[in-house]
């Protein structure tokens, strides 16, 4: 029997979640006593399976079907369960990335099957009584829930950033075998028909230095300097979700819970008092430096490193202290 | 349009987030409660699909009766029907929501019509299952496609069309669903508006129907929540003001971030 793993890319290029979600289950695979196969489904599919062998994938199933020319989450997840009934896999997982989860959202909808989303550890020997029991996240990580697992075929996604994407010890055979589902023509109302880049380069969730900026900047006016010292670093500026609703910048500039995950080297959070919403989204950076006028601000208590003081000051200080040393 | 809107109630927690003795839910007792954040953006959105293509918004929640609270806000903001399905736990799991859920909507359908549209939230800002939405439009047989944060809908809605944009890093992918459709959405679909006195007003004496329904437990059981182990880490000061410059600069080139 198998534990299947989904994995996500983009026409070819596989996504690092889907490393993470290789590395996780074959810990779990071994536990169970499962064989450990991977799918990756669509047109590039097939250059995305090239590597699966060395994270530990024993075989690499490739689907492909003329409504998978792009993504779509009801025919990739009516393929990954058609592939479940083919293989008679007992377990399916994927990282929790927006795609990961929905994919197996779909899987659990159309098998009827419980799937508990963003998993921290799963023990598959769980209570003694069948069920598996995992710790999986709440509220984008600021609580943990034990949860029990009751089902034929375990659906579990990863927290994406659990683990680290990791090479196996002893490489695997990864071999490719070729998967035609039967896929109704009607699924190709949620494939994707375009795609719009807005900016080319870094970005809020690539960057490896993040200005953020919350409702002590003070006005939209006011993140200029932030501008400055994030360009000077080769990064971007972020903001809290007080910015957003204030219309001071776009959604997209959020960092938070409900906005953009970030991992950057460093963060340099100024005017951030650190509320759960920011800081699930801002924790997973490397390092933080906190500037803020309150030394007792939840940014600054949780941070590596702070700076106590108007960051109206002290950024434009430091953009000029970056400068001098260049120069 | 006839849209569905479905809200979840949660604590809005400020810093911190404490956990019930038992184990079993977050202790609220000294939060408020809110709608969801994405839900809340589900809301207007909806309100103002019907603003420009006239139509009704319909609001749908399954919680405790306090819920109803959540109900009544979006009436202040433009929602036209609330629908409560009381439950006495703290909470109910995926399989058992979306049962109930779907079979709340069919009944609202087959007298009224079909909704053209069903919002959800991305995932609930608590428990965070990412599921509802999907199995709701299973059950129902409906498209639906997850994290739209750009909802477009023709001058013509006889087409029968909805163009969604859902983010990716540096852009954005477009859907398009064939109506009746069922959308995850994100915050930052909108900026929602707050309400007016009038709305205010007018939201105390809407109606809530409520609609009992039982529904078999799913296969996911609530053990316990806990806080994560904080890695208590002691927060180096650089300095303070300006002067602290030379030494943020210094960390900078140590972290190997200077270009």
């Amino acid at each position: 029997m198998s534990l299947l793993v989904v994995c996500d890319h983009d026409r070819g290029n596989l996504s690092e979640a889907s490393l993470e979600a290789l590395t996780f289950a074959r810990p779990l695979a071994a536990a169970a006593g499962l064989e450990l196969a991977a799918v990756v489904i669509g047109e590039g599919a097939e250059a995305a399976a090239v590597d699966l062998g060395t994270h530990g994938a024993e075989v690499v199933h490739v689907a492909s079907h003329p409504v998978l020319t792009d993504f779509g989450p009801e025919a990739w997840g009516e393929t990954v369960v058609q592939l479940v009934h083919s293989l008679g896999a007992t377990t399916v997982l994927a990282c929790g990335t927006d795609r990961g989860n929905e994919v197996v959202a779909q899987v659990a909808a159309r098998l009827d099957q419980p799937f508990v989303a963003n998993c921290h550890s799963v023990d598959p020997m769980g209570d003694g009584s069948g069920n598996w029991t995992m710790t999986r996240v709440q509220w984008g990580g600021s609580l943990l829930e034990d949860t029990t697992l009751t089902a034929d075929v375990h659906l579990v996604t990863v927290a994406h950033h659990a683990v680290e994407a990791a090479v196996a010890d002893e490489p695997a055979a990864g071999i490719l075998s070729a998967f035609s589902p039967n896929l109704d023509d009607s699924l190709v109302r949620t494939v994707v028909t375009d795609r719009v880049v807005l900016t080319k380069g870094i970005t809020l969730s690539t960057a490896p230095v993040v200005v953020g900026g919350g409702r002590g900047v003070g006005s939209a006016e006011a993140f200029a300097p932030l501008e400055e010292l994030a360009a000077e670093l080769g990064g971007v500026v972020g903001c809290s979700r007080a910015v957003t609703n204030n219309g001071w910048r776009p959604h997209s500039d959020q960092v938070g819970q409900t906005g953009t995950r970030i991992a950057p080297e460093i963060y340099i959070a100024s005017g951030i008092s650190g509320a759960i919403q920011h800081w699930v989204g801002a924790m997973a950076a490397k390092n933080i430096l906190a500037i803020n006028t309150d030394q007792e601000a939840n940014m600054v208590t949780r941070a590596g490193h702070a700076v106590i003081g108007d960051l109206h000051q002290v950024i434009p200080a430091i953009t000029e202290e970056v400068r001098r040393r260049r120069s | 349009m006839r849209i569905l809107v479905c809200v979840k109630r949660v604590p809005a927690p400020g810093a911190r987030i404490n956990v019930t003795v038992d184990g079993q839910a977050v202790d609220a007792a000294h939060l408020g409660f809110t709608t969801s954040p994405h839900e809340e953006c589900a809301v207007e959105e909806a309100v103002q699909l019907t603003e420009t293509h006239g139509g009704e918004v319909t609001v749908m929640t399954l919680g405790p009766t306090e819920a109803e609270e959540q109900l009544r806000y979006a009436a202040s903001v433009g929602a036209h029907h609330l629908v409560l399905i009381p439950i006495e736990e703290v909470d109910w799991d995926p399989q058992r929501t979306a049962v109930a859920l779907s079979e709340a909507i069919a009944e609202v359908e087959t007298t009224d019509g079909a909704f053209d549209l069903i919002l959800f939230g991305n995932e609930s800002a608590d428990a965070g299952g990412f599921q509802v939405g999907i199995r709701v439009a299973n059950r129902l047989d409906r498209p639906v496609v997850n994290g739209i944060k750009g909802i477009e809908v023709g001058g013509d809605t006889s087409t029968g069309v909805v163009s969604a944009r859902r983010e990716i890093d540096g852009g954005f992918e477009v859907y398009e669903l064939p109506m009746p459709a069922v959308l995850g959405v994100k915050e930052g679909l909108n900026l929602p508006r707050y309400p007016t006195m009038k709305g205010r007003l007018a939201s105390k004496k809407a109606v809530v129907a409520t609609d009992e329904r039982a529904a078999d437990v799913g296969g996911q059981t609530r053990v316990r929540l806990h806080r994560p182990v904080e890695q208590i880490s002691e927060t180096v000061i650089l300095g303070t003001g300006t002067e602290a410059a030379p030494a943020v600069v210094d960390l900078l080139e140590e972290l190997g971030v200077l270009p």
